[in-house]
């Protein structure tokens, strides 16, 4: 855990008050709408269908329990009892009031909570892997450079104002579970031949009406120079990021528009001549910041506890932990993910009570900590394995051990037309429904790893694209329509789905997902080749005959 | 239109002169960059300060040779939402050196105040008499930065290793 | 479903009214016929004409400190006289989300 000290918290407290008097001027009509709306959004309140919606920050997705029962606290007293959790390690508040969110906020800044720039055309919230620090394998803990870069970017004086939002992303893991080659700036944390720590620089990538992957721009980047490399392709972007059109003033247009070459070429130049302007992180900076990361005091612990031995007789048990616990850097330990997809519920949401269940939970076996992932689920890092069978029966009481992490039923769905003022159609009901569909959790432990994407409109906050499967609503003579798209995918192989045909209706989606997985059931050669696979090896033309010879 | 400068509301001093309008014999002028660059040593020669209007989509590079003749720069916020004069400010004080009056003018608004002051800017002509009153107090908002830039505010990581450094001392 | 923020020219096709967020808490709400607001549709003044509709338009979104974002929305008119909202949009808007939600009770 990273522990904010007497700065931090005076910062954040500023913040608050800043935006009480902002809200103060606003309801007393000194601020027109249009002056606020900035204001608002740089504190991440937007205007939905019903309400405001509140989105706070979970930097790099930890969070503490007390900071969790905080965020339980705001979700009953000010809003209507539960949460979103969205793809960038935010949670989202539904039906919060304009004149009660100054208290929401000084209530979450007495436990390091803040909602800065989690909108806006700004540099949004730092997002990473949410196993850093416990995953086997990791190079280091990349939340120390994260952190570094979430003070940087907050209340940056020169790119508060960019041409459009912003957003970076690190992962220090072979595996990348940040996405990001879907960000703005991605950052892969890797050493070079000299054993020193860098970063692969990546540029560009964004999903969108317009997706691209990100490209390298840098392969290698040192640590200490990460703060003025990042600052000189800001630098580049706010002065030539086209301001003229919202849909082209993405990076990813920029990059584009002069290819990655030239884009490098006005990068290194104005990096070379920054000089020396007080970003470069020498040891003791680094170090600074590390320092202030807390770790547990694991216990030297057997590899396999008779605990989780007699356990491993009930079937009911094993096949979640065969779902959802994960191999812990520390022997004897495991990383638990904690699904937030129940059968017939909306993707990501959890309820005040559940939240609270959790922060205890984490105090008793997670050494407080939780972790926010993209997939809209959530994890305890820490846990012993000899607590497993505890912590799944407690999990199961409060509905939270759903088995079906990275399966069928592990939907991630943007809140769509039932919440968001931009969307065209529906996304949970569409969730909801497959969910019923693939209930059956042996049926989808055979069909195996199958990420299913749904966004209600073409701004793609369910990264559709990127779906194995992608959702995407659309509006057809005001009815809602679907387009599906296959073979995408947001990891370190990111690429984006291919359309299989023209758009379907509302009452047809669950059918043609059905007819799509019974596809793959039938055409791929072995039980371990996973769907995307089957895609790629067979293209999309035998599921497209599929979904369309009979409609 | 109030200017806020050193903190104030003062008066201008320098009179807008309009593309193609006459000169007035003496006294500060502010023109725009095309009037400037049309002839620039007879605007510097006359007696008077020149101060010039700088667009946020044109580059630098040609006002860099006159900077240490020039008395103001003012840069352009069309819209308080358009943030390219911040970095325009920013290069002009720290990689050019400039330290004359570096004014904003557009749309400027109390909510950017203090990012304007930390990019450079030292003069404001403010939209609304409200936020000029309220400058001094929107200015002494903040007292944490995390972010260096050259406006010598010591960040949030020096104070945290001053404090180490002398806390280590101490023992 | 187009989004009302790109609602550009006004030309309506049927009866409307008036809709908008509240300022202070975001609540739905429509324009009444008395320069008002009210969270109830059926207290909404209803606009037959593309002329009335701008008028009306213009006059609730004089009122920038009372409600944000005025656009003008489509109505059914039942049989009875009942009004109902035109799209599954304002549906929602005006009726709530069309999803169970783990709300405790």
């Amino acid at each position: 855990m990273y522990a904010y000290d007497e700065l931090d918290r005076t910062l954040i407290s500023e913040r608050v008050s800043e935006f009480r008097d902002q809200v103060k001027r606003r309801l007393s009509g000194e601020l027109t709408e249009d002056e606020f709306k900035i204001l608002r959004l740089q504190n991440g309140v937007y205007l939905q269908l019903h309400a405001y919606m509140f989105r706070v920050a979970i930097p790099y997705g930890t969070l503490s329990s007390k900071q969790l029962r905080a965020l339980a606290h705001v979700a009953r007293r000010y809003d209507r009892g539960y949460g979103h959790f969205t793809t960038r390690q935010n949670i989202q508040f539904n039906w919060i009031k304009l004149a009660e969110l100054p208290d929401a906020l000084a209530d979450l800044a007495e436990v390091g909570i803040h909602a800065m720039q989690t909108s806006g055309n700004n540099m949004r919230n730092v997002t990473s892997d949410q196993w850093a620090g416990v995953a086997p394998g990791e190079i280091e803990d990349p939340r120390i450079w994260s952190e570094l870069l979430r003070q940087h970017t907050t209340l940056h004086p020169e790119f508060s104002f960019l041409p459009r939002k912003f957003k970076i992303a690190i992962t220090a893991s072979e595996h990348d579970r940040a996405a990001i080659k879907i960000h703005d700036i991605g950052l892969r944390l890797h050493k070079n031949a000299d054993g020193e720590t860098g970063f692969e620089v990546l540029v560009g990538g964004g999903l969108g009406r317009t997706p691209f992957i990100a490209k390298t721009i840098k392969p290698f980047v040192h640590g200490r120079d990460i703060l003025s490399y990042v600052e000189a392709i800001l630098r580049v972007y706010n002065q030539y990021g086209r301001r003229d059109n919202i849909y082209k003033a993405r990076i990813k247009i920029l990059v584009h528009e002069l290819g990655i070459e030239k884009f490098a070429r006005e990068v290194e130049e104005e990096w070379k001549q920054m000089g020396d302007v007080g970003l470069t992180l020498d040891h003791a900076a680094i170090e600074e910041v590390r320092s202030r990361f807390s770790y547990p005091a694991y216990e030297k612990l057997p590899h396999m506890p008779d605990e989780l031995k007699q356990a491993a007789h009930d079937p009911v048990f094993e096949r979640w932990r065969k779902n959802s616990v994960f191999p812990h850097k520390v022997q004897g330990y495991s990383i638990v993910t904690l699904s937030l997809k129940p059968v017939g519920g909306p993707p990501g949401d959890a309820t005040a009570e559940q939240m609270d269940a959790i922060a205890d939970l984490a105090d008793r076996y997670s050494f407080g900590e939780i972790r926010v992932g993209h997939e809209q689920n959530l994890a305890l890092p820490h846990v012993a394995k000899r607590d497993l069978p505890a912590l799944f029966k407690a999990l199961d009481r409060v509905g939270l051990a759903t088995p079906n992490v990275n399966l069928v039923t592990d939907i991630i769905a943007c809140p769509g037309l039932d919440y968001c003022s931009l969307a065209n159609a529906r996304s949970i009901p569409i969730a909801q429904e497959l969910t019923r569909r693939f209930a059956n959790h042996d049926t989808a432990g055979l069909i195996g790893r199958l990420h299913i994407n749904i966004s209600g409109c073409i701004n793609a906050c369910g990264h559709h694209h990127v779906g194995h499967i992608g959702i995407l609503g659309v509006e057809k003579n005001g009815e809602e329509f679907y387009q599906i798209t296959i073979g995408g995918r947001a990891d370190e192989n990111a690429q984006m789905g291919t359309l299989i045909g023209p758009a379907v209706p509302y009452a047809e989606v669950a059918d043609v997902i059905e007819d799509i997985v019974e596809a793959y059931l039938a055409l791929r050669d072995r039980p371990e080749e996973l769907f995307v696979d089957t895609v790629k090896r067979l293209g999309v033309e035998p599921f497209r005959e599929r979904v369309y010879a009979t409609r | 239109m109030p200017l806020v400068k050193n903190g104030r509301i003062t008066t201008d001093l320098f009179v807008g002169v309009a593309d193609g309008a006459e000169l007035p014999g003496d006294g500060a002028i502010m023109v725009t960059a095309e009037r400037f660059l049309a002839d620039p040593e007879a605007l510097l020669r006359r007696a008077g300060k020149v101060g010039v209007i700088w667009p946020n989509n044109r580059d630098l590079d040609d006002l860099v040779p006159y900077l240490d003749r020039l008395a103001a720069v003012a840069l352009v916020f069309p819209t308080f939402r358009d943030g390219r004069a911040y970095s325009q400010a920013r290069l002009l004080r720290e990689r050019h050196g400039y330290d004359g009056e570096l004014r904003a003018t557009g749309q400027v608004l109390r909510d950017q105040f203090v990012f304007m002051s930390r990019a450079g800017f030292d003069a404001f002509e403010v939209r609304k008499e409200a936020d000029a009153d309220a400058f001094a107090a929107t200015m002494k908002r903040y007292t944490v930065f995390y972010q260096p830039t050259g406006d010598g505010r010591v960040t949030a990581l020096n104070r945290r290793m001053l404090q180490r450094h002398s806390e280590s001392a101490g023992q | 479903m187009t989004s009302p923020l790109e609602q550009k020219k006004i030309r309506i096709t049927g009866p409307s009214v008036v809709t908008a967020n509240r300022t202070w808490d975001g609540a739905v709400v429509y324009r009444t016929g008395q320069r008002g607001w009210s969270t109830e549709l059926v207290d909404a003044a209803i606009v037959s004409t593309s002329d009335d509709a701008r008028a009306l338009l213009a006059e609730s979104a004089a009122d920038d400190v009372g409600a944000v974002g005025a656009y003008i929305a489509p109505v059914e008119i039942k049989d009875g006289g009942s009004i109902k909202p035109g799209n599954l949009r304002e549906h929602i808007r005006a009726k709530g989300v069309t999803i169970d939600l783990r709300v405790p009770a």
